[in-house]
């Protein structure tokens, strides 16, 4: 039976689809719906610590965590990223119209109780460690989605 | 018309006037009225389905000069 629950895979680390994805969360969530928001490829680096990361061991491994924005204040626009002008005017637009940035929404998420599951896959692609990811994050596979897609009532890919 | 309390949800944009509501709510009792006051026009829309989602009664807005009053009756 679907029970009052959404499921979201948030796989983009894109500003723009950020915001979508917490809008979304935290709109469920305050409609008193039970919110699980699955952290997947380039979606993981919004969960990414700022600083004090402890990086990967292979040169590859360490490229992709330089090359990759880390946490929800770095990420880029879908479009009109311009090498990074297009986040710090939308940034700006977003300050002036009062919208919370990403970094604050992703709290307001946790603090509504949404859950919050990172690939082990995708972690282990781009060999990221566990202790790289801020904290109270849950770790999971395919299944573990699976298993709370399943009765969510919606589903939702981004 | 007459409320409980007041939430001053002005100034904010989807989705914060509902979260703001969320968590004003949880502070109420069944039966008491809460009025919302916000200029997001999402908000005409968005509180109403708010109420039906989350089972609570939605009476009535009454729209002022600089925003609009949404009166939520706790259920």
């Amino acid at each position: 039976m679907a029970a009052d629950k959404m499921a979201i895979i948030c796989f983009s680390g894109d500003l723009d689809k950020a915001l979508a994805t917490f809008n979304l969360a935290t709109g469920a969530a305050a409609s008193g719906m039970e919110v699980t928001i699955f952290f997947t490829f380039w979606g993981i680096n919004l969960l990414k610590k700022t600083r004090g990361r402890k990086g990967a061991s292979s040169l590859l491994g360490k490229m992709f965590d330089w090359m990759m924005p880390s946490g929800p204040d770095k990420l880029p626009l879908s479009k009109f990223n311009m090498g990074g002008l297009g986040p710090f005017f939308m940034k700006k637009q977003m300050q002036s119209k009062k919208v919370q940035a990403v970094s604050e929404f992703l709290a307001l998420a946790r603090e509504m109780g949404v859950k919050f599951v990172a690939c082990i896959m995708s972690m282990q692609v781009m060999e990221i460690p566990e202790e790289d990811l801020i904290d109270g994050v849950e770790f999971g596979g395919v299944a573990a989605f699976l298993q709370e897609a399943a009765d969510a009532k919606i589903s939702l890919f981004i | 018309m007459q409320a409980d309390a007041v939430l001053d949800a002005k100034g904010l944009l989807c989705p914060m006037p509902i979260v703001k509501l969320s968590q004003k709510m949880k502070t109420m009792t069944p039966g008491q009225v809460l009025e919302v006051q916000a200029d997001d026009k999402g908000a005409a829309v968005d509180i109403p389905a708010w109420c039906q989602k989350t089972g609570n009664t939605f009476l009535c807005s009454e729209p002022g000069d600089s925003y609009t009053s949404y009166f939520v009756k706790k259920s």
